[in-house]
């Protein structure tokens, strides 16, 4: 209900809003709330940036253009670049078959795809080396064809993508069942082709959801470090990408160097909040979602 | 009619043989060499070693640690939900947006920073050793570390579910003569429960796996401080593949069965779920 | 317990649901609060249990200010427009809620607990369901629950909120007539709020009419229908029919018609309107009245409705008889009749309301 418009003197001590909560009980719990977030959040995120300018300005820029740190940071781009798309398709492809269409063992293939978001990172990097790696399953076979996957930039991007692959299908999947199946039917109805109903209809309706999702999987991909770490056998200037270079200064005692590499990777992790908040917002401003009427 | 017509929207054939293929791919085949590989271990050899007195610390370390953090962001993830849904503050927004903040940045960068923080020199490890508590390089900085990654899950999962409560129901139970704290435990408390207990579950099983965001504050001495994620690594760089992957299809079977409890969680909870 | 509102004001921001209020509500009536959306009913309602505040003015139980009791402490029934049922609680856990959480001294034992429940469901006719969630109920059955749950409380007064709003015609209609017979047996006093005037006429001892935050009108159902003090109040109380004309000494000319309104018989020469209600349009073919012409036939159960138009001015009128005089009448459309309004009203212009 709309708030309190002016209140006479005489009735502001009564009956306050029923169901809140006394007003020193709320600051109370606010204070408590955000003594937590500063404490677990916001704390760790200063310390980065304080530690990274520590010493100064100069030392930060040279930290940050060294030639392996400049490797790593195109490597995680590169990256980032193969696997959003590519799990983009893919989480298109998957939302669009479930949410669509009617099919036995469906709540199985949901399943399936949240399952590697239950793996252990580590895991996840462990069964492409089993599988990938030279003395794994297919070890023989790729080294015959001269492939190298593990310890090289394919087994980086494999493994991300992995890692990766839930985040853009788990956002459409239950935005796009809400929505239902209704628009695309009337497309079609009206003479539209099946890439038509999808551009035209199925695609504006799921942009912010889509965007959501974009932003989240490239914040993962860039940031992955367990996976890769297993995978990537740390070849300096070559298989490091951002967060392993990150390790390998922090273990060289290079505090300052980790950190200001670290505050390359904080500053894309607040990009990419402002970018969520974004999105978020103007999702709710535009057009609404297809909630059925309470 | 006559029964119903194959399907009018095209298109199914080809996503869904897509996403069939993909995630064999990706997913089915790369899960069966773990399972492959770990087979070729005789069924002792497999007890041994992931019963080995170091596996089993690991083990140990891991769940506890994992189950600490996890009840940390139920009780202060409620809190935080809370607080961002009922209560109008400056900076709200703000505050919201940052609650994201551990699933953007990378889990080494927090662990990193987290380090920083509650090292001896750090801003609140000064203070905290001071009074003779020790943080980093021990289970506590573990569980620290755990904490900050799992803190978006029970926020996120009960926000929404705050939000839809309405507030009909809090006001029918003022009517009936309810305390402000008895609405509160009987009928809101009753209504978030489901999506705390997924929360905390989808935290604990983030914290069991979690890898980056540990190991710069653990210090990872082994029985101590050795996370199982670490000690799989550890194997790994070993070269001892056979160990490595008995000890992580006992992890796979743990996600496993947490990931079926969550989904129990959330069919259990649908019972209760009322058309309006 | 009977209930005075005094002056009240109630604002949200810059928007005024109510605009000085002042109602009396005797004990043990059924009072129906009746207005379109955005009357300010349901605003009152819940000024009177507590639920909202109100800027100024007072509201009185039995001569007390009520204003610094909390809702949980004016004993009030209160049955919300969705039922509000505790999802997670059983049917019994329900009713039981308010018995519950009753401050320990006051708290009545299990037993009793259970034999008011049992009470309670006895007069609801929901026996058997007291292990049912709600989510298992139909609408009609949450509905007696929540009313069951706000009268274990042995409330003193009982306010309903659109309680029938969002169910079926038929079972709207059995719930109205059980709910009259509940009040009859408990004789505790009521006040629903409805936009369904049928469920009000039908319903309530008195009916209070408001529109745009204000009181419009109180009365007994006979007396808002038969004699609505304003245009407002006619027009919601049912269709009606607009002749509009000049009046001069008492007397309104509307084309060929002459009406008699010895009420406004001091006004000069003054444009006014007379208001008739469709089943006192009498229709004829004897050439006395307004000429019309009948453009359409819709036989509804036993009634007969004509939508007519004046020959003169083409302005829609709308008449309605029993089927057997239209049977006698023989009309068809295209054919020309003629109306007299056996009843009406005469309002001046600028008198809204």
């Amino acid at each position: 209900m709309a708030g309190h418009g002016g209140r006479s003197a005489a009735v502001s001590a009564a009956a306050p809003r029923v169901s809140t909560e006394p007003l020193a009980v709320r600051c109370l719990l606010i204070g408590l709330a955000l003594a937590f977030l500063f404490l677990f959040l916001i704390a760790p995120v200063l310390m980065v940036f304080t530690q990274a300018l520590g010493k100064g300005f100069a030392a930060y820029l040279q930290a940050v253009t060294d030639p392996e740190a400049m490797a790593a940071l195109r490597l995680t781009l590169v990256v980032a670049a193969v696997v959003v798309p590519v799990n983009l398709l893919f989480g298109l492809a998957a939302a669009w078959s479930i949410a669509k269409f009617n099919f036995p063992g469906k709540n199985l293939l949901i399943t399936l795809i949240d399952l590697p978001f239950a793996i252990s990172p580590v895991v996840s990097g462990l069964i492409f080396v089993l599988l990938l790696g030279a003395r794994g399953l297919a070890g023989p076979w790729l080294e015959a064809a001269g492939w190298k996957v593990i310890f090289s930039v394919p087994g980086i991007m494999i493994s991300t993508l992995f890692v990766t692959a839930p985040f853009i299908a788990r956002e459409l999947i239950p935005l796009m069942q809400a929505q239902g199946a209704e628009e695309e039917e009337a497309a079609i109805t009206l003479g539209a082709g099946g890439w038509q109903t999808f551009w035209r209809v199925t695609l504006p309706n799921i942009k912010w959801g889509l965007l959501y999702g974009v932003i989240l999987c490239n914040a993962r991909a860039m940031g992955e470090f367990g996976a890769v770490s297993v995978v990537s056998g740390h070849i300096r200037g070559v298989t490091n990408t951002l967060p392993l270079h990150v390790e390998i200064l922090y273990n060289e005692y290079n505090f300052t160097g980790a950190f200001a590499v670290s505050s390359l990777l904080a500053l894309l992790a607040l990009v990419t909040l402002i970018a969520k908040s974004l999105v978020e917002w103007r999702s709710n401003h535009n057009p609404p979602d297809r909630r059925e009427e309470r | 009619m006559g029964a119903r017509p194959k399907r009018i929207l095209p298109g199914f054939g080809l996503s869904l043989g897509f996403t069939l293929l993909y995630l064999s791919l990706l997913v089915l085949i790369p899960l069966s060499g773990l399972v492959l590989k770990t087979m070729t271990l005789s069924w002792d050899q497999f007890l041994d070693t992931v019963t080995a007195p170091r596996v089993l610390a690991a083990y140990r370390l891991s769940f506890l640690a994992a189950a600490a953090a996890a009840t940390i962001n139920a009780v202060f993830g409620l809190l935080v939900a809370w607080v961002l849904v009922r209560y109008p503050f400056p900076g709200r927004a703000l505050v919201d947006g940052l609650v994201d903040l551990p699933f953007a940045l990378p889990t080494a960068v927090g662990g990193l920073a987290l380090t920083a923080v509650y090292a001896g020199n750090g801003w609140m490890g000064r203070f905290l050793e001071a009074h003779g508590l020790k943080v980093v390089f021990t289970p506590l900085g573990i569980v620290v570390a755990l904490t900050f990654i799992g803190l978006p899950f029970v926020v996120r999962t009960v926000q929404p579910v705050l939000q839809e409560l309405s507030s009909e129901v809090e006001e029918a139970a003022a009517t009936l003569g309810a305390t402000r704290w008895q609405t509160l435990m009987r009928v809101t408390l009753p209504g978030v429960a489901p999506a705390v207990l997924t929360g905390f579950a989808l935290a604990f099983a983030r914290a069991l796996g979690e890898y980056g965001s540990v190991i710069f504050i653990a210090g990872n001495m082994p029985m101590q401080t050795e996370i199982t994620p670490l000690l799989i690594m550890s194997k790994l760089e070993q070269f001892d593949y056979a160990g490595a992957t008995a000890i992580a299809v006992v992890m796979l079977a743990a996600s496993f069965l947490l990931l079926f409890t969550i989904n129990l969680i959330q069919w259990r909870s649908q019972r209760h779920q009322t058309m309006p | 317990m009977s209930i005075q509102v005094q002056n009240v004001v109630k604002r949200f921001g810059s928007f005024s649901a109510l605009h000085d209020v002042s109602l009396e509500i005797p004990d043990g009536k059924l009072i129906a609060l009746l207005g379109p959306s955005g009357s300010g009913k349901t605003t009152l309602l819940r000024v009177i249990a507590g639920l909202e505040a109100h800027d100024s003015g007072t509201v009185l139980f039995d001569g007390r200010n009520a204003a610094y009791r909390h809702p949980r402490d004016r004993r009030v029934g209160f049955v919300f427009q969705h039922y509000a049922l505790f999802q997670h609680s059983t049917v019994f856990e329900n009713i039981a809620f308010g018995l519950r959480v009753r401050p320990r001294p006051v708290r009545p034992a299990e037993e009793e607990i259970g034999r008011r429940v049992q009470e309670m469901l006895d007069l609801v006719q929901l026996n058997g369901l007291a292990d049912r969630y709600p989510t298992q109920l139909s609408g009609g059955q949450r509905q007696r629950v929540a009313l069951a749950r706000a009268l274990a409380i042995e409330p003193r007064i009982l306010l309903l909120d659109e309680p029938f709003g969002a169910l079926d015609a038929k079972v709207r209609e059995e719930l109205r007539r059980w709910l009259r017979r509940l009040h009859e047996q408990m004789e505790i006093t009521t006040i629903l709020v409805t936009h369904d005037q049928e469920e009000a006429l039908e319903v309530a001892d008195q009916v209070v009419i408001m529109n745009r935050g204000r009181i419009e009108q109180v009365g007994t159902p006979e007396e808002v229908y038969e004699s609505p003090i304003n245009p407002f109040v006619y027009n919601f109380l049912g269709t009606v029919n607009i002749f509009r004309g000049r009046l001069t000494d008492g007397k309104l000319q509307v084309g060929e018609l002459q009406l008699e309104a010895p009420e406004h018989s001091g006004a000069g020469q003054e444009h006014a309107f007379g208001c008739v209600r469709p089943h006192d349009l009498v229709v004829s073919r004897d050439g006395h009245g307004m000429p019309v012409l009948v453009k359409n036939v819709h036989v509804i159960g036993p009634w007969v409705r004509l939508e007519l138009r004046r020959r003169d001015t083409g302005e829609p009128l709308e008449a309605e008889l029993p089927k057997d005089s239209y049977q006698d009448l023989g009309v068809n459309v295209d054919e020309l009749v003629f109306v007299t309004p056996r009843k009406f009203r005469v309002f001046l212009d600028g008198q809204v309301g």
